[in-house]
């Protein structure tokens, strides 16, 4: 996913909810909604976002509220097992 | 297409888009990180397997060549798989049903586990790509069957496990003269590790970069069970669950044979899940009603080799049972280990704590009326019980010591013939 932000590993983004800033780095960096988000508008099933290390499936998903400061981490699931 | 190559095994294909990939070491989708699995030209499978042809070929998982992904034969493993199916008639009037049946792997070749069935797909496939390394992310098992096969395939291996398993689990890899790597951390922290250490050094990983060729060999299982009831599929499964992988496959397993016409189509075949309820993310997720799966932060329990908090293929197994009308189940320790001691005192099979959980779990789901007492059910029993000893140490009594003398014996068992009488 590196390739679509000029190989930053931190990139800042603006919005008030997770939803919003996707969009936003959508904007700034074209090509990564679709990377991250199905059809639908869902994120994908084997992609995970954390806001401060916690998932946000066990938030409000997409409408999970963010704030000033905050840190969100963008993780493809892990097979293993 | 070059002679060198399978007509068979086709390609990798995404669960999630179905973006096609070529057969190499890769696992995960670039579009949308989906877990890649084999894919098959089943009409040309159809043309040259028969139940007939399958009944000629030697009694291993490799009667089944034709549906397992690797190009050429078999180099690693060959005489893995076919392990017994028991009629287990005295643990079926135990637990009140009819027609009960153990798959016992326990006694696979050569580590005692269901994993000598992946681990020779996925070492074939390895020498194949030209690997010289192997290695795994293991709860124990895995780390064993890697360790012997590797051995004996003259390829060098790394076993990387939580550093607090059994000991036997333990030993029964250093002893195939392995690198052992314990970590200080779960399953799910090894896993991690073992994927950053397959992108940067190029290795063979089982379950990782090789996944999708190590989790095919889980289909020889199902199909084993089919054979072996006669080219018949049991009414109910029941299978452990650590990432979910096992159940996906049996369900495979069991859907490629009727689309092969190897036994009959339109079956209902209900699979069920077993986890031990200290670490039960998937059952969790199922009983919720929901197919998204919480993570297990810290597991808990003594189904070691069951402990995946975060299970890579919890949400298609959830699927599975959902679509064959099947139930998730899991059990506590004490039930594990209740679990344990009555498939040995009924039949005679020692299996390890994942054994216990899938009785103790059948147990349950024959209760709760989600397996009719009068339809045929065949329990996984995935592990040796001389693996785990820790687990029920000092929970089956204890041997009554005496001297060597006739006078003691009789004393010590005199009240016992008499009741026996």
């Amino acid at each position: 996913m590196r390739k679509l932000t000029n190989d930053q590993e931190l990139v800042e983004a603006a919005g008030a909810n997770i939803g919003e800033i996707i969009e936003n780095l959508e904007t700034s960096y074209p090509g990564i909604k679709e990377r991250l988000c199905d059809q639908e508008g869902n994120v994908r099933r084997f992609v995970n976002i954390f806001l401060n290390d916690e998932d946000i499936r066990f938030m409000d998903d997409k409408a999970t509220a963010v704030k000033e400061g905050d840190e969100i981490s963008i993780v493809p699931a892990i097979a293993g097992g | 297409m070059d002679k060198n190559l399978s007509p068979y095994f086709t390609h990798l294909k995404c669960r999630e888009c179905g973006r096609k990939y070529p057969k190499e070491a890769v696992h995960v989708c670039d579009f949308d990180f989906g877990p890649l699995e084999a894919a098959y030209d089943y009409e040309a499978i159809r043309s040259v397997l028969s139940r007939k042809v399958i009944e000629s070929r030697a009694e291993s998982m490799w009667r089944y060549r034709e549906l397992l992904p690797i190009d050429g034969e078999p180099t690693v493993g060959t005489q893995v798989g076919f392990t017994p199916l028991v009629k287990a008639d005295r643990l079926a009037a135990r637990l009140g049903v009819r027609e009960l049946y153990i798959k016992n792997d326990t006694v696979n070749y050569p580590t005692l586990s269901f994993k000598d069935r992946v681990v020779s797909v996925a070492l074939s496939r390895a020498r194949e790509m030209g690997f010289k390394v192997v290695a795994c992310a293991s709860t124990g098992n895995l780390a064993n069957s890697v360790a012997a096969n590797a051995a004996s395939a003259g390829l060098k291996s790394y076993v990387l496990i939580p550093a607090d398993l059994e000991q036997g689990k333990v030993l029964g890899s250093l002893v195939y003269g392995t690198n052992v790597i314990g970590i200080h951390g779960a399953y799910d922290q090894v896993n991690r590790l073992c994927s950053e250490i397959a992108g940067k050094y190029g290795w063979g990983f089982v379950n990782v970069n090789l996944r999708p060729y190590y989790a095919e060999g889980s289909k020889s299982m199902g199909f084993e069970i089919a054979e072996q009831l006669g080219w018949k599929l049991p009414r109910h499964t029941v299978v452990p669950m650590a990432s979910g992988s096992l159940l996906t496959k049996i369900n495979k397993a069991y859907t490629e044979f009727q689309m092969l016409g190897l036994v009959d189509a339109g079956q209902s075949c209900t699979i069920h899940g077993a986890q031990a309820a200290g670490c039960a993310p998937i059952s969790g997720a199922f009983k919720r009603g929901t197919d998204i799966v919480k993570p297990v932060q810290k597991p808990n329990t003594i189904a070691k080799s069951l402990a995946i908090g975060t299970p890579a293929d919890g949400y298609y197994a959830i699927h599975v049972m959902r679509q064959t009308g099947g139930a998730a189940e899991d059990c506590t320790d004490e039930e594990i280990v209740e679990g344990i001691r009555l498939l040995a005192e009924c039949e005679g099979i020692f299996a390890e704590t994942a054994g216990g959980v899938t009785v103790a779990c059948a147990k349950k789901l024959i209760e709760a009326g989600k397996i009719a007492t009068d339809q045929s059910t065949v329990l996984c029993i995935t592990g040796n019980g001389l693996k785990t000893q820790e687990a029920i140490l000092g929970k089956c009594g204890e041997a009554r010591l005496i001297k060597p003398s006739l006078r003691e014996f009789e004393e010590l068992i005199a009240g016992e013939v008499a009741a026996a009488q």
